[in-house]
């Protein structure tokens, strides 16, 4: 099952890796496609890794790119770190962009990645010439309607759902598993990808320790951590950008989706910014569609 | 000082002193931005009746740096939740960036924070109550001797955002679950953002040091 696991259609793992260094931390680097090629950078998304972009990352180097991603700090193969925010991804991201150039580059990001490629566009103008922006832009966080007791009460056990996390982390460790165990755990969030890229994933995301596979992932990073951030903070960087933007969404709900609409985005659309509605998919325009997407990539360099 | 405990809070070594051995429930001292534990209970808080303890937060003080670095006040929260693991239930008195922290953990802990007394110092203000102009610095200087406190620290908590309905849920967390009729005094001069809306609900109170060590001393 190992073997057959290892491969998927259409998937290739990249041509070269590196480790970049971060203010201490080590960064894994992957590259597919030629060396002296023109340079597009790909931020991946929370949760996952570079690896993630196996099938979407080799055709762009197909199309003549030099594709260039990396494993955030605690994810993939990037190293783990004692604590995790915002604008530390941003410096590990500056890092990486150092490390081909101090060009104006285009960038790439889904979800997280997006999110991220956006804030550094708009804090450093003359680093991005492109930005491409995959279902990446948090427009609303999804409150239920609860009374405000009743709010509290979630809060209350959030609160103390984190602490307890944070006192437990000493030493902590992923569960181990099969690849089937752990490319089901996974389907749980991300249920519209196929069981065969999932257990791919898990031989790249994951490692093979002697009591089962391991996701690489950083055990004290979970879901459902809180703090004051709020999706408009993102989305008010959008109209700022002054270089080239693509923003593609999925017309399908998905668990890791933010739920953004079109209008949602249109709103704050740049000047001659483009968004693009692909129908009947979810959050990982990349990995269901991937041909679509390079190809309205690809159209911004026509 | 007479004493200190090494606690592990994830991948950082926390250091927590005892600054007066006492019965009773404890006084937790939590600095200010870039500031560290006191050698000695200050005078103005020998008044308070049983033992005191101070706790370096990560990147302070003789606590280890995040390598990375990578700061934010819910992670600080979870150091001083470290150290209530260690001492039980405890009543807090925050300065500067410490009160915020000990606003968070008053409302996160609630039940084992035995009231929290806010007052200025370093870091209080955060990053303001909404984002401002982003920005990715990649160097901010070389740490002191000692390597604390960290310069990354010293500039992400200084740019962390605090609005105000954020840091007044959190108030409510406390008043509600605490079981005191007063959870929180707040004894400075400043009020940013955050400790304005704080003040305005219900279970917090404006008062002098004084009586805010007494209310919290005699506090069931």
């Amino acid at each position: 099952m190992t073997e057959d696991a290892r491969a998927f259609a259409g998937a290739r793992r990249p041509d070269r890796q590196r480790t970049v260094d971060s203010h201490g931390l080590a960064i894994a680097v992957h590259e597919w496609g030629d060396d002296a090629a023109p340079p597009i950078l790909l931020a991946h998304g929370g949760f996952d890794f570079a690896g993630t972009f196996d099938v979407f990352a080799p055709l762009l180097a197909d199309a003549g790119f030099r594709a260039i991603s990396w494993d955030h700090r605690g994810h993939g193969d990037s190293q783990h770190a004692a604590l995790y925010n915002w604008e530390a991804d941003l410096r590990d991201a500056v890092a990486v962009f150092d490390s081909v150039s101090f060009d104006a580059l285009p960038v790439i990001g889904h979800s997280k990645g997006g999110s991220l490629m956006l804030q550094l566009a708009d804090a450093l103008p003359h680093r991005v010439s492109h930005l491409i922006n995959l279902d990446g832009l948090p427009s609303r966080r999804s409150n239920p309607d609860v009374s405000d007791h009743q709010r509290t009460k979630l809060m209350a056990q959030e609160l103390t759902s984190w602490l307890d996390h944070r006192r437990s982390l000493v030493d902590a460790q992923r569960k181990p598993g099969t690849i089937e165990e752990l490319a089901e755990r996974r389907a749980r969030m991300n249920p519209r990808l196929s069981a065969e890229w999932l257990r791919y994933l898990v031989t790249i995301g994951a490692r093979e320790d002697a009591d089962g596979w391991r996701w690489k992932i950083d055990p004290t990073l979970r879901f459902g951590g809180f703090g004051p951030w709020r999706p408009e903070w993102s989305m008010m960087r959008l109209p700022d950008i002054g270089v080239p933007v693509l923003a593609v969404l999925g017309t399908e709900p998905d668990p890791m989706g933010w739920g953004t609409a079109a209008a949602d985005v249109l709103s704050h659309l740049p000047a001659g910014g483009r968004l693009v509605m692909l129908e009947g998919v979810g959050h990982f325009l990349h990995i269901e569609k991937p041909r679509e997407v390079a190809d309205l990539v690809l159209e911004l360099f026509a | 000082m007479t004493g200190s405990v090494r606690l592990r809070h994830n991948r950082i070594e926390l250091a927590l002193h005892e600054l007066r051995p006492a019965p009773g429930r404890p006084l937790l001292l939590i600095h200010g931005l870039g500031e560290r534990s006191p050698a000695a209970v200050p005078t103005h808080l020998e008044a308070w009746p049983g033992a005191v303890w101070a706790l370096d937060l990560t990147g302070h003080g003789d606590s280890e740096v995040a390598v990375g670095a990578g700061y934010f006040c819910e992670a600080l929260m979870g150091d001083v939740d470290i150290a209530i693991a260690h001492l039980g239930r405890v009543t807090i008195h925050g300065r500067g960036l410490g009160a915020y922290v000990g606003l968070l953990t008053a409302g996160g802990r609630a039940e084992e924070v035995c009231g929290a007394i806010l007052t200025d110092g370093p870091g209080l203000a955060g990053g303001g109550p909404s984002p401002t102009s982003p920005a990715v610095p990649t160097a901010v200087g070389a740490p002191p001797p000692g390597g604390t406190p960290d310069p990354w620290a010293l500039y992400e908590l200084t740019r962390d955002v605090r609005p105000p309905d954020y840091a007044a849920t959190f108030a409510r967390q406390a008043s509600t679950r605490s079981g005191l009729d007063a959870a929180l005094a707040v004894v400075g001069v400043n009020r940013p953002p955050w400790l304005d809306a704080v003040i305005q609900e219900p279970g917090v109170i404006e008062c002098s040091l004084a009586d805010a060590l007494s209310l919290f001393a005699n506090a069931p």
